[in-house]
């Protein structure tokens, strides 16, 4: 056996990153940040508004929580579907009970298909950032590049069509392509989520800012795909809220990011934990709640400012 | 082929006694993986490198936060705690990230060989193209850090029937591929001398993480245990107790606080264990024990003490 000389050759091997997308960087060496009134942590809440058609994308890869079953996967589309039309109704009620500022990352389909889920996503002053038309919607690599512009171009035209201007934007299953970057920054998208790689926001090179989306505390990856207890999962979160608080006193301002599913975190046997979870974080004097805009503006502003 | 041969059958019981300087029962040492992933690797013919299409954005900024949060974090952690690492590295790394490389170096942590990045496996590889990987390493780590390189993990733990008598040739003393046992051994390779490393499956973070699906305080936990039964064993003959960690794991906001105590943990044991480097390991078993090992395990291996 032998391999093709590709694979004996490292074309991107140099200083910094193997590709231009953004520059290298250590987060221990950037701006401080100042949140308003002196906050240490900003806590962003997301809550997942999801559409999962039941016969599934076959190109690129398939999203977390698609179906699974050879078709007709009833059990899997109905049991996405309770988190919008039941166990949503109870994250409104819970995050709304703790102050807390929210974003939704939302499919479009449903502005037609359940119109009623985004009226209520709006009258509970949630934040609305874009997430493509519906799950099967993925950005991934080799795809062409204006099916790509189309797929961004539908979602963002659906929403024009309901008169919001989503600012952020989470590609389906977070996947991208070469090209997703620039073509979300040419749509006008000021942030992304797609990009898991930091804990505060950074300068994409051609592209919208990168927010600090933190898959390891997701309820999805803890609570279903680890199998953990509730009470670790919440343990964990509070555990990161100390060492951020921490590490702002000498490092300035950091993000907190908890990412919620209504399908997983608002089971009945798991709202409980949510409530408490956030009655703990938002009892603490260290934490400002706030959606991904605020965030990425008031963190442009320290940025620019070299504050 | 039933069996490679890497080296002899040898019960634990009976082998002749290991002591690590000083007197200390346990030899403790820990493993950051300083790796780079590629976002763009070639396609090996036997292993895909990544789950997506390649740019798999998702899986490669897991692994990037490791580089531009994680390891900041546990340098400084360590360093708390005066415990060299013994990094396996990503030698691609020296030029993807030097000033990381030139700070761990000056703070006299050791580095092996872990492939050029995470993504280029050994699979596939002809015996000649193996040996210039090997070879590119030791050169590389070598211009970057004056350093020469003894030991090996092969890239995503992946190997050819050749490996591990590659090592020997190319002058390595310890390899860190292997998991049968929880003391240094020597292995069956022609030439220079190789001893068997123990590193660790069982309590690396991405097995506590992401297979066992661990707490953060279980992942501490774990260790601890590990470590009180090992240091308890290393009075009968010295044992090797390793951490295998990654920054992109062990270095997130919610793990560097408990994963802080079991380095306090550590710490606190200083007068009964040896808070060293692997090489540092390796070096003291071939100038004391290897010889001894070697002809006691090819003179029946112990099988007959009990």
């Amino acid at each position: 056996m032998t391999l093709d000389t590709e694979f004996m050759e490292y074309p991107m091997r140099r200083k910094g990153m193997d590709h231009d997308l953004y520059p290298a960087a250590n987060l221990f060496e950037q701006p401080k940040i100042t949140w308003p009134d002196g906050k240490k942590v900003a806590l962003w809440v997301t809550v997942a508004a999801e559409f999962f058609p039941l016969t599934p994308n076959q190109d690129g890869f398939r999203a977390a929580g698609h179906m699974a079953t050879p078709f007709p996967d009833y059990r899997t589309f109905t049991a996405r579907d309770y988190g919008n039309r039941v166990a949503i109704y109870r994250l409104m009620d819970a995050l709304a009970h703790a102050g807390v500022n929210v974003t939704a990352f939302a499919n479009s389909a449903p502005i037609n298909r359940t119109p009623a889920l985004i009226d209520d996503i709006e009258s509970a002053g949630w934040e609305i950032a874009a997430l493509g038309t519906d799950m099967n919607a993925v950005h991934y690599g080799g795809m062409d590049v204006l099916a790509e512009n189309k797929q961004i171009e539908t979602c963002l035209s659906a929403w024009a069509d309901r008169n919001v201007t989503p600012k952020g934007w989470m590609s389906p299953g977070r996947g991208q392509s070469d090209a997703t970057l620039s073509l979300l920054k040419s749509a006008g998208i000021e942030w992304t989520a797609d990009w898991g790689n930091d804990d505060m926001p950074y300068v994409m090179n051609d592209g919208p800012i990168a927010m600090p989306y933190t898959d390891e505390m997701e309820d999805r990856k803890c609570l279903t795909m680890l199998g953990q207890d509730e009470n670790i999962w919440s343990e964990q979160i509070i555990g990161a809220a100390d060492l951020l608080s921490n590490e702002a006193e000498t490092y300035g301002g950091r993000v907190l990011h908890l990412a919620l599913t209504p399908y997983i975190i608002g089971q009945p046997f798991r709202i409980k934990f949510l409530r408490d979870l956030l009655s703990r974080l938002m009892a603490r004097n260290d934490i400002w709640s706030a959606t991904g805009s605020q965030i990425c503006s008031a963190w442009q502003n320290c940025a620019d400012t070299g504050d | 082929m039933q069996d490679p041969k890497l080296y002899g059958h040898w019960p634990y019981r009976g082998r002749p006694k290991v002591t690590w300087p000083g007197g200390k029962k346990m030899a403790f040492w820990v493993a950051p993986n300083i790796e780079f992933y590629e976002l763009h690797p070639p396609k090996n013919p036997h292993r895909s490198p990544w789950p997506r299409p390649n740019p798999d954005v998702v899986n490669y900024a897991y692994r990037d936060h490791g580089n531009r949060v994680g390891n900041w974090r546990l340098i400084e952690a360590m360093e708390k705690y005066s415990i060299p690492g013994t990094v396996s590295l990503s030698v691609a790394m020296c030029d993807h990230f030097p000033e990381m490389i030139e700070q761990v170096n000056g703070l006299g942590w050791e580095f092996f060989s872990h492939g050029a990045y995470n993504t280029r496996y050994t699979y596939g590889m002809d015996k000649q193209q193996e040996r210039e990987t090997l070879q590119h390493a030791i050169d590389t780590v070598k211009a970057a850090t004056g350093q020469r390189v003894r030991g090996y993990l092969a890239p995503a733990l992946t190997h050819s029937v050749h490996t591990i008598e590659l090592l020997a040739e190319l002058g390595f003393t310890y390899s860190c591929d292997l998991f049968q046992d929880d003391q240094p051994q020597p292995l069956n390779v022609p030439g220079n001398p190789l001893v068997s490393m123990p590193y660790s499956l069982e309590v690396n973070d991405h097995y506590a993480y992401n297979v066992f699906g661990q707490s953060p305080q279980q992942y501490t936990d774990v260790l601890k245990r590990q470590f009180d039964t090992l240091l308890e064993e290393g009075g009968t003959s010295g044992t090797v107790m390793c951490i295998p960690i990654h920054a992109y794991l062990v270095g997130r906001s919610h793990r560097m606080g408990p994963f802080d105590e079991i380095l306090r943990y550590a710490e606190e044991h200083k007068d009964d264990i040896w808070i060293t480097r692997a090489g540092d390991i390796a070096d003291h078993y071939l100038a004391n024990y290897y010889d001894e090992a070697k002809a006691h395990i090819a003179a029946g291996g112990g099988s007959d003490d009990t």
